[in-house]
């Protein structure tokens, strides 16, 4: 940890950030700026929330409950593209992740409803599972050099069929419910699921700086744990990609794989423990859900893993890997969870729903890489 | 200059969204309709038709949205958006309370009325819907469907389900076992054709005593039809199924099959908006349930279904 390792950085300079470390000393700070990959993204929720208030300015949307809502679906889009797009920057896929929050789901809702675990027990032995699966993906990998987009296809699938069998072997139905009622009072229900400054909102509603109902509570409890976690696994995983060595490794192995192992980068190590990562976001996401909703589903996290891609994506990581960030992931997150809330705001026929998001995440991409051309170009 | 143009097209945009954002706000009732499939699948799509129909005869705004895939915590996001969009009705299919329970709930207390539709009878009175629109229990069909069965001569039956472990499906085989006073087998089948075909003709030719079917919707039940037709064994069988196809009709036609029970859901997405619509004018409501199905079609009910269907409705 702390000072990147001085061989690396000059002999295999990454495609992009990092690099050419001498010369952007001269530049300006807002050409500096310009060259990061997350300013495409950052115009794109610009655009975005442009275009949603013209469309759905009145409708509610941009209320504090509205946003709320919107920030809810943004976070675990977020909390998974955060570990995507580490993982997409050393140039993997991890298709594996929605069908991962299924059977993370189960294991916690078996483990408390069936086997009564308590649910941090429940919460931990899922985290160990699902990460044990996750260095098997990795594993498999690097040893077989088969693509990981066929290898995470493969536990994709498998994770879905064996979450919806086992479920009903033991449980005889696909769903799980009342899982935080066997252990009521854990803290984990309020750290996963709860609301953070209650008291905070409650206050700031008796004194009507925020919406209130009528019997004076706020219109919003306080502010969902999802979009903390969100915030705060945004923040580590840009302080140990930008700040650590192991940050350098990720770079150097989607950058250019022959040169990092050449100067002794652990090539395998890091994709293992980056799909271990991945698996145990599903974790975080489904544990998430859970809390909040006090039910499990065999069928959750359905597609996620294309929404986690998608928001990487429009966050300005590269699908072959060596240049992206999590800031940009974050992002990307906040404009599709915008786009699929929003959508519903503006009332129009949901029929078109599927046209209007594509239209929108390639709106968002273009520009992203528009805006990225002109600022590269202009150095 | 520069700068003067781009404050002049900073103007601009900002006028346009005004004026975009005033044509929104009209004083019209809104509603808002979310169920937990999508309007392209062929039950929900004549339940849209009845919703779309009944939003233009009452001149009121409706939008009909349903998560990407059967989602329940999506839906449950879908709910409270609807709620933050203060309307003045909300119609939801329920098929999983626990899981929508929170969201529900937000909607009645915000003072919202709700209307269940499809599935989530139960959760009317435990919740605080207004009502629900939809068929009566699937084991009370299963009930009805023994009765049919046995009046036309069958003494033992099976139930051919196609979604084992869907307890709605697993119920209406829990109700023919009953209403045949427990002589009715279970089969699983699936959507896919050889595969039904397979498992039907061997668990057929295993029991020579079964002489009734029972399949718990339309797509299976032409798939049974057309591997007995196939065999030529047909006529040897009375077959039921629930939900109504244009395959279903010809097979009723030709009396292959004994009957279907329509759920008429068309009713499902039209009644609600016209209560809601009334409801938010003049504050009016019923006051119990509405059962749409299990309306029994048979073979003399077909051209009018068939008329029905060709205009969406079924």
């Amino acid at each position: 940890m702390g000072m990147p390792n001085e061989s690396i950085e000059t002999s295999i300079a990454p495609k992009g950030v990092g690099s050419d470390s001498a010369r952007s000393e001269r530049l300006s700070i807002l050409a500096k700026l310009l060259r990061r990959p997350e300013l495409g993204a950052l115009s794109g929720v610009i655009l975005v929330y442009i275009i949603f208030y013209c469309l759905a300015g009145s409708s509610g949307m941009f209320t504090l409950r509205g946003m709320t809502e919107i920030l809810q679906v943004s976070a675990e889009i977020g909390i998974l593209a955060t570990t995507a797009s580490l993982l997409m920057i050393a140039g993997e896929f991890d298709l594996s992740m929605g069908s991962m929050i299924g059977f993370a789901g189960v294991i916690i809702g078996l483990g408390s409803t069936v086997y009564h675990l308590p649910l941090y027990l429940a919460i931990v032995l899922a985290l160990v599972i699902c990460a044990a699966i996750g260095a098997l993906n990795g594993w498999l990998t690097v040893r077989t050099g088969v693509p990981s987009f066929i290898v995470t296809l493969a536990s994709m699938l498998i994770l879905r069929g064996e979450a919806i069998s086992d479920t009903r072997a033991i449980n005889g139905y696909t769903q799980i419910s009342n899982i935080t009622e066997g252990d009521p009072d854990s803290s984990a229900i309020s750290l996963f699921g709860g609301n953070a400054a209650q008291s905070l909102f409650s206050w700031m509603a008796h004194h009507h700086w925020i919406d209130a109902n009528q019997a004076g509570d706020p219109s919003v409890a306080g502010i969902p744990a999802s979009i903390l976690w969100w915030v705060a696994l945004t923040a580590v995983a840009t302080w140990v990609l930008m700040r650590t060595r192991f940050g350098n490794w990720i770079f150097a192995v989607g950058g250019d794989k022959t040169s990092a192992i050449n100067v002794g980068v652990p090539v395998d190590r890091v994709k293992i423990v980056l799909f271990m990562l991945t698996a145990m976001s599903a974790v975080l996401f489904a544990a998430i859900q859970i809390m909040q909703v006090g039910s499990a589903d065999t069928l959750r996290g359905t597609q996620k893993e294309f929404d986690a891609i998608i928001a990487v994506v429009i966050g300005g990581t590269l699908l072959t890997g060596g240049y992206g960030s999590p800031i940009g992931a974050f992002l990307g997150a906040l404009i599709y969870g915008t786009v699929q809330m929003g959508i519903v705001y503006t009332r129009s026929d949901a029929d078109r729903f599927k046209v209007f998001l594509g239209v929108m995440v390639l709106l968002a991409v273009l520009f992203n890489n528009y805006i990225r051309r002109r600022a590269t170009q202009a150095r | 200059m520069k700068y003067r143009r781009a404050g002049l097209l900073g103007g601009f945009v900002l006028n346009a969204c005004l004026v975009l954002a005033s044509a929104h706000a009209e004083d019209v009732i809104k509603i808002a309709v979310v169920t937990h499939s999508q309007s392209s699948d062929s039950y929900w799509g004549v339940v849209k038709k009845g919703v779309d129909d009944a939003a233009k005869l009452m001149r009121v705004n409706v939008s009909y949205d349903a998560p990407q895939t059967t989602d329940m915590v999506a839906m449950s996001r879908l709910i409270d958006a609807a709620v933050t969009q203060k309307v003045q009705g909300l119609v939801v299919s329920i098929p999983d309370a626990a899981a929508l329970r929170k969201s529900l709930k937000a909607a009645v207390d915000a003072g919202i009325p709700v209307i269940a539709i499809d599935s989530g009878k139960d959760e009317v009175d435990k919740l605080g819907l207004k009502l629900y629109v939809g068929t009566t229990s699937y084991f009370d069909q299963g009930l009805l469907a023994a009765k049919r069965l046995m009046a036309a001569g069958v003494k033992k039956a099976v139930c051919a389900n196609h979604e084992p472990g869907n307890l709605v499906n697993e119920s209406a085989c829990d109700g023919l076992k009953k209403g045949m006073d427990g002589n009715a087998d279970r089969l699983e089948i699936s959507l896919d054709p050889t595969d039904t075909a397979t498992r039907m003709n061997a668990y057929l030719s295993a029991h020579p005593e079964v002489t009734g079917i029972l399949a718990l919707g339309a797509p299976p039940a032409s798939n049974i039809i057309a591997a007995l037709r196939k065999r030529g064994v047909i006529g040897k069988y009375k077959i039921g199924n629930f939900d109504v196809s244009g395959d279903t009709l010809s097979a009723l036609s030709n009396n292959e099959l004994l009957f279907s029970f329509d759920s008429q859901q068309y009713l499902m997405g039209y009644l609600p908006i016209v209560m809601l619509t009334l409801n938010a004018k003049f504050g009016l409501m019923p006051i119990s349930n509405i059962y749409t199905g299990p309306n029994p079609v048979t073979s003399q009910d077909r051209d009018k279904i068939a008329t029905l269907g060709k205009k969406g409705m079924r």
